[in-house]
């Protein structure tokens, strides 16, 4: 009813600037639809609160928990390898995610942006548009963020140099195509069936399970798990939650591409889900005979917030809280537990958190979008159907992103050596990649 | 024995003197010293407590810093998304005062009370003979200068 009310008010806001007669004739002739300029609004606010997660948000939030003597590479590694996947978008990411022509796995065409003008409209899920220019900001950012995910497991060793390179590569094959099949109408996920309101296999899983197997290629910090390596400072970690929280509101309201009421759900649901998981894992340290600590918190928000991503509006409000406090519960062990107990070396637990919580979120949309479980679907799916249709994306995803990224890895180990000497990483990266310290008393 | 990093910084035959102060012998014996000095390690969030204490005893002045050690406490387990670390240097606030002889024992005891809170980790008493005192101020030196 909300998007209904919007959409009068922009058809009469448009009809006030075009002559009368010339408005008879426009409808007459079924005008190309005008983006709404509401939804304009809100998709730019989103953009940028998207553009805030990765700088500063994510920066701060790895770069609180790295070492000091690694904090600007860093924060450094995120806002270039950002920097970059925004050129690469406008290249030729776009046309390979969002081209006009293509297949179940990739589309070719508006390379370098041709052909689109001010005037050009990309479509929503209703028969509403939204300017294009935007459309693709919005998911510009998008292709950030998820690049910059994955550095949190190659921190403190893997060189700049080598993390633009991985950046072009892992964007090229891995990130536009499993865009393509989520997003893109034809899409293969897209064309299933799949659920992922915001991205969740395409950001979260995608990110994590590419973390995993770089940090698996890349090897272990040097004197990891024996040395202490305490997070430098939680104080800039609790701040990075902060406004990756608050940036969220963009990632996935934003997702809807209006703001319409399904965007609404999308926002109390990254109210609540995220709130859930933060007590969660502060519960779970409790239960485990630790204290309650702020980093739990911060991991607990962040993994709700992973985990809400594909559900965001897909799901009901208590479906949201229960999945945030799954994924928070399982990330906990994935994290403490399971990583020591394999022995990779997964810096600032992209995969524990990301992927995992990325694919509780996944598989756990299927269930929650249930009407018996309060979700907004219609019931036109039978529940295990769905589930079963969000596990072979999940499943599909994972073994996409692993193939690509082992490959991406492989290209910037030959052309700059993928990881700093010895003496470098003893060093810091902040001092031998950038000729800096990040903190000089 | 153990030495604890704090001693180590100092003459090591501060311990056996404080332990024979503890025990009753009057340091007073020994050179003829007249002044005593006191270091005291402490819990820091009983610095306010044995200052006030040590201030209704007519106690002039005292140097408070922040350290950092262990003794029989050892340490404190930190714990980072699951990975254990051992903190075995722990925060401690050191005061030192110096004293005539004569208020040294009434000061030694007023510290153990007051520092004490009968657990593990309340920290160590050490007194010293001191040489002389030079108030810079006006130059005046020992029991006047105190």
């Amino acid at each position: 009813m909300i998007r209904k009310l919007i959409y009068g008010m922009g058809a009469l806001s448009s009809s006030m600037l075009v002559a009368t007669a010339a408005f008879a004739q426009e409808v007459a002739e079924a005008a190309p639809a005008v983006p709404n300029p509401g939804n304009n609004a809100w998709m730019m606010t989103s953009t940028v609160l998207v553009l805030m997660m990765i700088l500063p948000g994510l920066a701060l939030f790895y770069g609180g928990l790295t070492r000091s003597k690694n904090m600007l590479s860093t924060m450094t590694q995120i806002g270039a390898a950002a920097a970059l996947a925004m050129l690469v978008w406008i290249m030729w990411g776009y046309g390979m995610a969002f081209g006009p022509e293509g297949n179940a796995f990739i589309s070719w065409g508006k390379f370098f942006l041709e052909g689109v003008t001010s005037d050009s409209t990309a479509a929503t899920f209703s028969d509403e548009v939204i300017s294009e220019y935007v459309f693709i900001c919005f998911q510009m950012t998008f292709a950030a963020i998820t690049v910059a995910l994955v550095l949190g497991s190659t921190v403190e060793r893997m060189k700049f140099s080598a993390v633009m390179v991985f950046t072009l590569i892992w964007l090229t094959i891995v990130y536009f195509p499993i865009a393509h099949m989520v997003w893109a109408t034809g899409g293969l996920f897209f064309d299933m069936g799949a659920l992922d309101f915001a991205g969740g296999t395409v950001v979260h899983i995608n990110a994590g399970v590419s973390a995993l197997v770089a940090a698996l290629i890349l090897g272990k910090r040097k004197g990891y798990p024996t040395e202490p390596m305490p997070p430098h400072s939680l104080t800039l970690t609790m701040v990075g939650t902060g406004l990756l929280w608050v940036g969220w509101f963009g990632f996935n309201a934003g997702s809807e591409l209006e703001a319409d009421g399904v965007a609404g759900l999308a926002m109390i649901n990254t109210f609540v889900a995220t709130a859930s998981a933060g007590l969660f894992w502060m519960l779970t340290e409790r239960l485990m005979g630790h204290k309650g600590s702020a980093l739990g918190f911060c991991s607990g928000i962040v993994a709700g917030l992973v985990a809400v991503t594909p559900a965001a509006g897909n799901v009901g409000v208590f479906g949201a809280v229960v999945l945030g406090a799954i994924a928070s519960v399982v990330c906990y062990f994935a994290v403490s537990k399971l990583k020591p107990k394999m022995g990779y070396d997964d810096a600032l637990d992209a995969f524990g958190i990301h992927g995992i919580g990325g694919m509780i979120g996944a598989i756990g949309t299927g269930f929650l979008h249930d009407p018996s479980l309060g979700g907004p679907g219609d019931g036109s799916v039978a529940m295990m159907d769905q589930v079963l249709v969000q596990v072979y994306a999940t499943g599909t995803t994972i073994l996409w992103a692993a193939v690509g990224t082992v490959v991406a890895i492989y290209i910037a180990k030959l052309l700059t050596g993928l990881r700093a000497d010895p003496e470098s990483e003893v060093n810091g990266l902040d001092i031998s990649d950038h000729g800096e310290r990040a903190y000089n008393m | 024995m153990r030495l604890n990093p704090w001693q180590m910084r100092g003459p090591v035959i501060g311990t056996s003197l404080a332990l024979s102060s503890l025990a009753g012998i009057s340091a007073g014996k020994q050179q003829g010293s007249v002044m005593k000095f006191i270091i005291a390690i402490i819990k820091p969030f009983k610095l306010d407590e044995v200052r006030e204490a040590l201030g209704a005893l007519g106690v002039a002045g005292m140097t408070v810093s922040e350290v950092k050690g262990f003794g029989r406490q050892k340490g404190q387990t930190e714990i980072y998304r699951g990975a254990e670390y051992s903190v075995n240097m722990l925060p401690k606030v050191k005061i030192e005062i110096a004293v005539s002889d004569e208020l040294m024992p009434k000061v030694v005891e007023t510290i153990q009370q007051t520092a004490s809170t009968e657990s593990i980790g309340d920290g160590k008493i050490f007194v010293l003979d001191l040489m002389s005192t030079t108030r810079i101020r006006t130059g005046e030196t020992d029991d006047s200068a105190l």
